[in-house]
């Protein structure tokens, strides 16, 4: 008898999912899709607000990585305000570097150390009663130590730029209203271990070895695991160099061609297309070039390390070349590697917050630059999660008249729904029973993108997961709630 | 020179100039009592109420009442502060007060009130009123957030002693009304002091927003009414 799996809610991910799996008479899977089922509306609801308004409005889409949206909104108000990105003050764009690389150092670490982690180190099929943070605590203390504070320091380094750890008001149009002073500066340089930026960067380091030590005793099931071939998207520093905070658009194919050559992202409608699908609150984005059918992408951690030519800090770069090599400098395409690509951003990220402490701009006090004023602008930044786009138009009244968002998770949308479908044929097509091992794979699937969910629809919640199983009449036979 | 007033504020003797209202001798004794539409240099015109006090049992504004040999007057207890909270909770309640984006927030006086009487959740229900925002020139009009303390009102006008701010209709349907004509002829010192005398967010000068960063706002570190209670 045919029927459809429901997994409801997909948990240990930001935001609210499900998933569904149709099987035929034969219990082979004949679709599987990604649903994501909240709905928040916040293009609608900033229209009318004041510009200057917008990087402290949209950054409440979030609460994990709301400083992506706060200077992707930031970023469009530039543009607005007659300034762009080159050209803010010294200290504003390094003030702004500085917010968002502390921001992926301390994602990147929640990501790996308490989401991802309890997968990776007690196995897909673990008790779910062990496999999860608390876990990690109780049989990995050092490992569950280390995320809390790389997630701290992060977290400090944003309350040091913006004021608030969550939710501050840094960056605003054409610059920032605060550098750090000396004192602050010292705090993350000097501070007695572990919180200083140079314990930061070894723990980062040994965490890209921890993963390497999984990869070398799982190599089978990380590098075969949901290995589907796609585009990839990110923005990349002019010449090519891996840059979380400006730069160019580029994608490249599943063999590394570029298929979208460092456009500036001011044009993005011309080559990103949305496709509205009636079973999501989410829109499935896509290269116009190459159609709907064809042109879908990934963005985020991996996609990023197959855009860029390579990784302009010392430390991270070698780690670069030895995950290039692995895939022979080809894109990787293996979606438990996104793990491997997210460590290395996480050094990169480490590396980086040292340079910047120790250059004197981001003690200076010259914040803020005012051009011509615009009516429209983009901003586009690299979240943790991947490309993240705001639009944004307004009136002679300084009021936002439309906005467009395209988040991070919003990208993947299509990837998802090929990992679970990957996992769904592999694992449960044809199998008479359901386990809760097989529901974790289609959840591992996901969460290895780090998907936030309320992000993507604009919306609120928790990450339950639930399948339900259906007849090829539609009928429910089974529900399967974790 | 005429004799000082002998009054008392929950039990504590003080002294008042003559002619000086309730609020400005408390004031001047180390004691702090609530204001909202109210403000330093302005005719008072006891609209809020969030002032009140009770004086030998009797409920009286603080802002507009004179003191008078003898009081006793009750602030700090119980009734008066519950009467108090209400107030704060009912202008919460009555506007769409969006604090975690409103770039009056940490200098906000609603805000500070709110926090000072520790408000987590009014104890009336939300009325979520249709309102809008008007552009001006130099300056936006969030009626959203306007409490009708007629502050604005009474502090700007034109060098020739016309009221660029007045209040239009009755009742609940009261609102600030700007002169569209001399509106446009404000400059910007007077646009930011209009800014500025608003206890809330709803005179927003266009371009400046959220410029003072967190921790340097009025009151990121210490509780409204502090800075009377420490002279004590």
């Amino acid at each position: 008898m045919a029927r459809k799996i429901t997994i409801e809610p997909v948990t240990r991910v930001e935001g609210h999912g499900k998933v569904t799996i149709h099987l035929d008479d034969n219990g082979r899977v004949v679709e599987s899709r990604f649903h994501v089922v909240e709905f928040r509306g916040f293009e609608r609801f900033v229209q009318g607000r004041p510009y200057w308004e917008i990087p402290v409005l949209v950054q409440r889409l979030c609460g994990i990585c709301p400083v992506s949206h706060h200077l992707a909104g930031a970023k469009a108000m530039d543009i607005i305000v007659g300034v762009s990105p080159e050209k803010l003050p010294p200290t504003a764009e390094k003030i702004r570097r500085l917010m968002h690389y502390g921001q992926m150092l301390q994602s990147h670490a929640l990501h790996f150390f308490h989401l991802a982690s309890p997968d990776l180190l007690f196995g897909f099929d673990a008790d779910p009663a062990v496999r999860n943070i608390i876990g990690v605590a109780k049989f990995h203390k050092e490992i569950a130590i280390r995320g809390v504070i790389l997630r701290k320091f992060g977290q400090e380094i944003i309350k040091a730029t913006a004021g608030k750890k969550i939710h501050g008001t840094g960056a605003i149009p054409g610059g920032v209203n605060k550098s750090l002073t000396p004192e602050e500066r010292d705090y993350f340089l000097k501070s007695p271990d572990p919180y200083n930026i140079d314990k930061m960067i070894e723990w980062a380091q040994e965490a890209i070895d921890i993963f390497k030590k999984i990869h070398k005793e799982n190599k089978d099931l990380l590098d075969n695991f949901a290995n589907f071939p796609s585009n990839h998207l990110s923005l990349v520093r002019k010449d090519g160099a891996l840059d979380f905070y400006h730069g160019v658009l580029r994608a490249v194919d599943a063999e590394g061609r570029k298929i979208l050559n460092d456009v500036d992202y001011q044009d993005y409608l011309e080559y990103i297309g949305e496709e509205v699908r009636p079973w999501s609150y989410m829109k499935f984005p896509y290269l116009k070039k190459l159609g709907k059918e064809k042109g879908w992408y990934r963005v985020g951690p991996i996609a990023r390390l197959n855009t860029c030519d390579y990784i302009p800090s010392p430390r991270a770069q070698k780690e670069f070349e030895e995950y290039k090599a692995y895939t022979d400098g080809k894109p990787n395409n293996m979606t438990l590697h996104s793990h491997w690509a997210r460590l290395i951003e996480l050094l990169h990220a480490a590396e980086v917050i040292k340079e910047l402490l120790h250059d004197k701009d981001i003690i200076g006090d010259k914040l803020v630059r005012k051009g011509k004023k615009r009516k429209e602008g983009v901003g586009l930044i690299e979240a943790p999660r991947g490309t993240l786009f705001h639009h944004y138009r307004i009136n002679d009244d300084d009021q936002v008249v439309m906005a467009n968002l395209i988040v991070s998770t919003t990208n993947n949308n299509e990837a998802f729904n090929q990992a679970v479908n990957w996992v769904a044929q592999k694992f449960i097509s044809e199998k008479p029973e359901i386990t809760e091992g097989m529901l974790n794979r289609v959840e591992v699937a996901i969460r290895a993108y780090d998907p936030c969910l309320s992000c993507a629809t604009h919306a609120l919640g928790q990450m339950p997961l639930e399948v339900d199983l259906y007849d090829s009449k539609g009928n429910l036979l089974d529900r399967k709630r974790k | 020179m005429p004799d000082k007033i002998k009054f008392t504020i929950d039990g504590k003797e003080c002294l008042a100039e003559p002619g000086q209202t309730i609020y400005e001798a408390a004031r001047a004794n180390g004691v702090y009592i609530p204001v909202l539409c109210h403000y330093e240099g302005l005719k008072p015109v006891g609209s809020c109420r969030i002032c009140s006090v009770r004086v030998n049992g009797r409920w009286m504004a603080s802002c507009t009442q004179p003191v008078t040999e003898g009081m006793v007057i009750e602030n700090a207890v119980p009734e008066v502060e519950e009467f108090r909270k209400a107030i704060i909770e009912m202008l919460l309640v009555e506007g769409n007060h969006f604090c975690p984006t409103c770039e009056k927030s940490g200098n906000c006086e609603l805000q500070a009130l709110a926090y000072r009487y520790q408000i987590m959740v009014p104890q009336f229900p939300y009325l979520f009123p249709k309102r809008e925002i008007e552009a001006f020139p130099g300056f936006l009009l969030e009626h959203n957030r306007c409490i009708q303390c007629q502050r604005c009102v009474r502090a700007i006008q034109t060098r020739d002693g016309q009221k660029i701010f007045t209040m239009k209709n009755r009742s609940k349907d009261v609102r600030v009304n700007v002169d569209r004509k001399l509106a446009a002829k404000m400059s910007e010192d007077q646009i930011q002091k209009a800014m500025d005398i608003c206890p809330v967010g709803a005179i927003l000068k266009k371009e400046v927003g959220f410029r003072l960063p967190i921790g340097k706002r009025k009151y990121d570190h210490r509780p409204i009414g502090s800075e009377i209670e420490e002279k004590k």
